[in-house]
């Protein structure tokens, strides 16, 4: 069997079964690592996708289908979509500018600013949506204000939803183009200046082509994590039914009625996503891996 | 005139509108509110303080929260290090399906997750059933909890290890085999060291994340208080109960110990940049 380690060139008289060469393991030891991994993959986190599946069709497609007819889930999905399609845009617009700024200029504390950028994926959901409880609920300071003067809800209402959303996909972009954009230098942008072109032109003519493709890699991750959200969202939806429930938060209540097709039935279009999501991800690392941003993708 | 001091000269115009504005939003989405909760964590007095944090329903919680973990980022540390290892080093079918699976953690709501993990896991479900004819229950229990925070902590770590792994010059590994190491040793004395900040900051990332998981533990948990209960659901509780600054404290705990590991990885990778050379 020869060398499947096709990292090393195999250099042709040694590639004969006996020879194993000194920088990788037995073969019987390679197929143990391999098998290993496959199980493990397999048991923590492909059976639970695929549970999800199962367990929405385990009474047959028309109930499955019969879910999406339900007016609670069909406004939940109406209101994800809602939530998504303002959270994300407002990311896009914060990300862009902040590698704008961070990526293409010199100035001191950057790297102490992008920490900071960083910070909502070391917050707890749960705690990201108490903080604007505190800040925003109705007997507090800013969202009293807003609600004696304007009768403006933010609380237990669908921006609040909005904001807490903002808050756990906020560095999702910004950290897909900051270290993309320090990557590519100003270089370009500085040509396109010197012969004339202004500020916008240089971004959309010059810098965007650059990043389009991980500008799409940042709004897909965060897209994903917008309709997911959970925890920071249950805190201040006030669960009023068919106003202030998402996706995931009317998976919840299916599942505590024990409507238990209609949960997974659901949970099954957030699944989807999560699969589509992957896909695309993964067809943007293999197709354009040269125009991502480099290094490790943990989130 | 002060910019031009704060920013190095440049001819790339739009500094001043994209940094104002990338400072704006960061304050008011994330530093204004997470600056109001220790503000209000300041409104309790320090008996009343010392009163949440030591009660015995947060201590438990903070046990079971602390304790399952540690121990699930420990798993994933084992676990994780094998999977990097293998997706870097080996060729074989179905590789690249596998290396996309890694990230289904981040794209698969929490909830969804949860209540998923909780099928297969329950007294009559796939996996747990095989376990309940020997009295071991899996959903319910700590176990349960240890299983969700397993499945959201793997990709950190091995997404941590794996980008290190795949720069790893082989000739290193060469050389230590010339000198008439083992492969053993070769990994164990030369490869492992290497890879050690890494895998640290992995496993500080997979525990970070697990102590403020919501989502996918709630189902799996049971929450039976001082038992199967997590800090942040504690916090929830203490929402509902319109008891905010209890809230306030126990959020303030948790947001310190993230502030921490968040030091602690910044040190581990200062560390190992001085120490290898690698970011």
């Amino acid at each position: 069997m020869a060398d499947t380690t096709s990292t090393l060139p195999e250099t042709g008289p040694y590639k004969a079964s006996s020879y194993r060469s000194p920088v990788s393991e037995a073969a019987v030891t390679r197929w143990l690592l391999i098998g290993t991994s496959i199980v493990l993959l397999m048991l923590f986190l492909v059976l639970p996708l695929i549970t999800v599946f199962i367990e929405a069709l385990r009474f047959g497609v028309s109930q499955f289908i019969a879910t999406f007819d339900i007016p609670d889930a069909r406004s939940a999905i109406w209101l994800t979509l809602l939530v998504a399609a303002i959270a994300v845009p407002c990311n896009l617009v914060f990300g862009i500018a902040a590698a704008w700024a961070i990526a293409k200029h010199q100035f001191p504390g950057r790297a102490f600013l992008v920490s900071l950028i960083d910070l909502p994926f070391s917050v707890s959901p749960v705690v990201a949506g108490l903080v604007y409880i505190l800040l925003l609920g109705t007997n507090a300071p800013i969202g009293g204000f807003l609600y004696e003067n304007f009768n403006i809800r933010i609380i237990f209402a669908v921006p609040g939803i909005v904001l807490a959303t903002i808050f756990v996909t906020f560095p999702f972009i910004a950290r897909e183009l900051i270290p993309l954009m320090q990557d590519q230098g100003t270089g370009d942008e500085e040509a396109a200046i010197s012969l004339g072109a202004n500020g916008w032109q240089t971004f959309w003519f010059v810098t965007l082509p650059n990043i389009k493709w991980a500008l799409l890699y940042g709004v897909l991750l965060c897209n994903a994590r917008a309709m997911g959200e959970f925890g920071a969202v249950a805190v201040l939806s006030g669960k009023l039914r068919g106003e202030t429930i998402t996706m995931p938060l009317q998976v919840e209540l299916f599942y505590n009625e024990y409507a238990s097709v209609a949960a997974f039935s659901l949970a099954s279009l957030l699944a989807g996503l999560a699969l589509v999501t992957l896909i695309i991800k993964s067809w943007l690392e293999w197709r354009y891996g040269d125009q991502l941003a480099p290094g490790g993708r943990a989130h | 005139m002060k910019r031009v001091q704060f920013r190095q000269p440049s001819i790339i115009p739009g500094f001043r509108l994209t940094f104002s504005f990338t400072i704006l939003y960061l304050l008011i989405i994330v530093l204004i509110p997470i600056a109001g909760l220790f503000l209000k964590t300041l409104e309790l007095d320090w008996n009343t303080f010392v009163s949440i944090v030591t009660g015995p329903r947060f201590t438990a919680a903070l046990r079971v929260s602390f304790v399952t973990s540690a121990l699930a980022a420990l798993f994933n540390v084992v676990i994780g290090v094998v999977i990097a290892w293998v997706l870097v080093r080996y060729e074989f079918p179905g590789r690249r399906v596998l290396d996309a699976v890694i990230d289904l953690p981040f794209a698969l709501p929490t909830a969804v997750a949860g209540i998923a993990l909780t099928a297969i896991y329950a007294p009559n479900g796939l996996v747990g059933g095989l376990f309940t004819p020997f009295g071991i229950r899996i959903a319910y229990t700590t176990i349960g909890i240890w299983i969700a925070l397993v499945f959201i902590g793997l990709p950190f770590v091995v997404r941590t290890v794996q980008p290190v792994l795949q720069d790893f010059n082989r000739e290193i590994e060469e050389a230590s085999a010339t000198l008439g190491a083992s492969r053993q040793q070769t990994i164990s004395r030369v490869m492992l060291p290497t890879l050690l900040p890494s895998i640290l900051t992995g496993f500080a990332m997979a525990f970070a994340r697990a102590v403020g998981e919501y989502g996918s533990v709630i189902f799996i948990a049971g929450n039976i208080p001082r038992q199967t209960e997590i800090l942040p659901l504690l916090i929830v509780f203490r929402l509902e109960e319109f008891n905010y600054p209890a809230a306030a404290a126990i959020a303030a705990v948790m947001l310190t110990v993230s502030f921490l590991i968040l030091l602690a990885i910044n040190l581990i990778q200062v560390w190992s940049q001085r120490r290898y050379g690698l970011g």
